[in-house]
């Protein structure tokens, strides 16, 4: 039997993945990266408050807290590369005890001892300077730290690696691995491939992918965190996060600013072993509210436009206790493999400076030639609504589909829609495009454009009406056609 | 960028602005521009393919689509276009629009402006009901989009939350088209939608309204699995051990709309909480002056009938506002004990008024009172009250003494 063989499989297409993909692709390798889901932003990398960390709240010597520093002061440099949307906005832990502030001083000594720069305490004045909105007697603040769109900045990512060369194989799920000739042999739901290198970059699935490397003995839990989405009407009222001061295991529930105006609320931090259930329950809901309205009272029900949760996989030791990063290469029991463990928070940030580490592994058990070809740069979906006026005419007398607007509350054009539509990734999903546009995203979530976005979905793609799914597997929208060939929009 | 100037711009192609704009024509406005973001004009009423549009109007009973056509049928005997395919982006005080479409970005220069956007449905976010996110839950308007504009079939067996007219009007429509509807579910003790469709799309159809209930739990991780059902209490709070799980592979929404007001709001117009459409006076001009709002814009109408007549009001209200000939309001009207909303919110006493007004709760025979300075100006009785159905009584300019408040009550 022929299978397909790469120099390297990345298994799991996430933040992580995908950079390390990136890295891996400015070496003459051929590259394949593994998704088990129709995109790449539907678990933890998708799901989560988009905070890029200051590395302050992470034990020294550890690679939290090192990737996490080299992650963040990174960000300027990759967003402009990419093409993704960052704001190094700073944000703010804020205290009324006299416990809290004594912590937050630790935690100003060991953002120190971390390398992170940007630190200070700061009295009430100021604290109502920065963040007027902030309730708290004093705060720390952490100038360095920012917010990113999570989505925009792992399909930046995704599809510079995918220009390089890096092919993505989407809805394949690794059911198996194996090592024979000296090569790795990945069974997938969608068949076979083998691999000179595997990575296990799985997320929630890491420990799964751990056992299967024969790297067993990890305990993988999963802490999962509810969010609101609020109104971009309550965008002004926070220009930065605003968090309560973090116990030594959780952030705690927090605020945060997004940039695109909206604020989200949360998380909660709840332990589970399901790894797929993201429902959100009423009762998370309201203590979310609750107990977010203590640091920024500005939390209504009627600017909620949606909720959600993400889980981050937690490498655990037996008495429960969350460690490090794990990201380690084990030749005597796997070879030519990288195994990648809970990846959590703050992954994210650290996502690049994991790939350079993971890079670096792999170039130590061989000289990789250099890729010249290798172009960092990537050109994002031009979006109207940023535009001035004047820059919005020159477009649309260029392309015309710039100067109709298909979703009105974000301002999304047919152009943009279309350019999502045929992303360089091939994602065919509802939410696919949702994500790379930010059409259905705003107050009325589709109410208006998600009929027309559909239809352009199947034309575009030759979609017949039952093959089209939200963001998962089975996720279908239509049974079909109610009359053949009827339909008058 | 190009500068066209129009003596008045309507936002909105539905049937307030088409009705607007016909209104305009007749009183001699012939230079009026019609906005719509659609490819078509008829706003909603495109999708509405069910009968009883225009007993007020017409004196029949149309469809939405007829209805509409009616509307496009005389401005265009009339000579008049709607600019379709063409999005507003912006509206300043001064009245000035940036509109754009595939010809490009273009400011408009309006003398006088009628807001005619219509209303959004409040989604399942908004709600924020607990449970999964899976694929099959629409709300009421995008799931009769989809049948009626788009023939996809959305589900074969759904629950409905919310017992907004639409909802009603799509628990119909589901069944005829074969699906299993297994109940409607609103969380009020009394229905929000009309008393005939209560009777001719879920009584006729046999579909149980299960009052004081709503959806607890959305379950299913990729389409919906079903939900769970729960009675609520007094306080809407769901009661413990109530709760009922229900396969289905749809959940529609029917649980509300809210005015479309976002350019309003950017343009500095201010807004009424209660009816989350602009402040009018008498002459449904809001507080920017020349701006009129008419329609769902304005507040949430039960018929297009009274959507379009009020768009009429408003085109005539324009009309007298290009001549220089609008008195200035200066009599407060509020809302009173058992009223949810009064409109207009300001009258200048000068001529009668009619008074549109939703009562807070259900109540049996009873009167609208209107008061001005404790004393007492006009009463209308009713056999009965729903928050459901528009209540419109007339305030007498003979009556009104002084600029003190109007207080509007339910007793």
């Amino acid at each position: 039997m022929c299978v397909r063989l790469y120099d390297v499989i990345i298994i799991g297409g996430g933040v992580v993945g995908s950079a390390i993909a990136r890295e891996l692709a400015r070496y003459r390798l051929s590259i394949a990266v593994m998704e088990k889901n129709p995109d790449i932003v539907c678990e933890t990398s998708g799901r989560n408050s988009g905070v890029v960390h200051g590395g302050f709240a992470y034990d020294p010597g550890t690679l939290k807290a090192k990737l996490c520093v080299e992650g963040n002061q990174g960000m300027d440099a990759l967003a402009k590369e990419l093409g993704f949307r960052f704001l190094r906005c700073g944000k703010v832990l804020v205290g009324r005890t006299q416990e809290e502030y004594e912590s937050l001083q630790r935690t100003m000594a060991q953002g120190a001892v971390n390398g992170a720069t940007g630190l200070s305490l700061i009295g009430r004045d100021e604290l109502r300077r920065i963040c007027p909105e902030a309730v708290g007697e004093f705060a720390m603040y952490s100038s360095t730290s920012g917010v990113l769109d999570p989505f925009g900045y792992t399909v930046a990512i995704a599809e510079n690696a995918a220009a390089n060369g890096v092919r993505y194989h989407l809805c394949h799920q690794v059911t198996g691995l194996s090592r024979r000739d000296g090569l790795w042999h990945v069974q997938t739901t969608k068949g076979a491939y083998a691999a000179r290198y595997v990575v296990n970059a799985a997320g929630l699935g890491c420990g799964v992918i751990s056992d299967m490397l024969g790297i067993t003995g990890y305990r993988v839990i999963g802490s999962k965190g509810d969010y609101i989405i609020l109104d971009k009407h309550t965008g002004p009222l926070l220009p930065m996060p605003i968090y309560p001061v973090p116990s030594n295991t959780y952030m705690g529930i927090h605020v945060t600013n997004t940039t695109d105006g909206n604020v989200i609320v949360g998380p909660n931090a709840e332990m589970t072993e399901d790894f797929a259930y993201y429902g959100v329950p009423q009762r998370n809901i309201d203590y979310l509210a609750e107990s977010a309205s203590q640091i920024w009272p500005h939390i209504h029900k009627q600017d909620y436009i949606r909720n959600y949760s993400g889980i981050l996989p937690k490498w655990v030791d037996e008495n429960g206790v969350i460690q490090d990063f794990k990201i380690e290469m084990k030749p005597e029991i796997a070879p030519n493999a990288v195994n990648l463990v809970g990846i959590e928070s703050p992954g994210l940030t650290a996502a690049v400076p994991i790939g350079r580490m993971v890079a670096r592994m792999l170039r130590e058990c061989e000289a990789f030639e250099e890729n010249e070809a290798f172009n960092p740069v990537r050109r994002p979906i031009v979006r109207f609504a940023e535009l001035t006026d004047e820059e919005r005419a020159d477009l649309i007398a260029r392309n015309p589909d710039y100067g109709e607007i298909v979703c009105r509350c974000e301002q999304v054009t047919r152009a943009e829609i279309l350019q999502a539509i045929h992303n360089p990734l091939g994602v065919q999903t509802v939410s696919g495009v949702k994500l790379r546009t930010r059409a259905m995203m705003g107050r009325c979530q589709g109410g208006y454009c998600q009929m027309r976005i559909a239809q352009m979905m199947e034309e575009e793609l030759g979609l017949p009406p039952q093959a089209l799914i939200s963001s998962r597997e089975g996720a279908y929208l239509f049974e079909g056609e109610m009359r053949k060939g009827g339909g008058c929009a | 960028m190009r500068t066209i100037r129009h003596d008045a711009v309507i936002i909105g192609g539905g049937p307030a602005g088409l009705a607007a704009a016909a209104e305009l024509d007749r009183l001699g406005v012939h230079d009026v521009l019609v906005i719509e973001r659609e490819k078509q004009p008829g706003g909603i009423l495109r999708q509405c393919i069910h009968e009883g549009f225009g007993l007020a109007r017409y004196g029949e009973a149309l469809s939405g689509p007829e209805y509409a056509q009616r509307l496009i049928d005389e401005l265009t005997s009339r000579g008049m276009k709607v600019m379709t395919d063409t999005t507003v982006l912006s509206l300043s005080q001064d009245r000035a629009l940036t509109v754009v479409s595939r010809e490009g970005i273009a400011r408009i220069e309006a003398g006088a402006v009628i807001l005619a956007m219509g209303c959004r449905e409040r989604t399942r976010g908004a709600l924020a009901i607990p449970g999964e996110r899976p694929a099959g839950v629409y709300t009421a308007g995008v799931a009769q989009a989809y049948m009626n504009l788009y023939n996809r079939m959305i589900g074969r067996r759904a629950v409905i939350l919310g017992s907004g007219d639409i909802g009603m009007i799509m628990a119909r429509r589901l069944t005829l088209e074969g699906a299993q509807v297994e109940g409607v579910y609103e969380i009020m003790d009394t229905p929000s939608g009309l008393p005939r469709n209560i009777s001719q799309c879920l009584d006729d159809y046999g579909i149980p309204l299960n009052l004081s209930h709503t959806i607890t739990e959305i379950h299913g991780g990729a389409r919906v699995t079903g939900v769970t059902v729960s009675a609520v209490d007094a306080q809407l709070k769901p009661v413990p051990g109530t709760q009922r799980y229900i396969p289905c592979d749809t959940v529609i929404l029917s649980v509300g709309l809210i005015p479309e007001n976002e350019l309003s709001l950017e343009a500095g117009i201010a807004l009424d909480p209660r009816t989350r459409g602009a402040l009018v006076d008498e002459h449904l001009q809001t507080g920017c002056p020349g701006v009129f709002a008419a329609g769902n814009v304005l507040h949430v109408h039960d018929l297009a009938d009274d959507a379009s007549l009020e768009a009429e009001a408003a085109a005539r209200s324009a009309a007298a506002y290009l001549r220089g000939e609008l008195p200035c309001c200066g009599v407060s009207v509020v809302c009173g004990a058992g009223v949810r909303y009064a409109l207009p919110q300001r009258v200048s006493g000068g001529q009668d008024v009619p008074l549109a007004l939703r009562v807070s709760r259900a109540m049996g025979p009873c009167s609208i009172v209107l008061r001005q300075a404790g004393r007492e100006i006009g009463r209308k009785r009713v056999i009965r009250a729903l928050p459901a159905e528009m209540i419109h009584v007339t305030l007498k300019a003979d009556q009104i003494g002084g600029c003190e408040e109007i207080e509007v009550s339910a007793e």
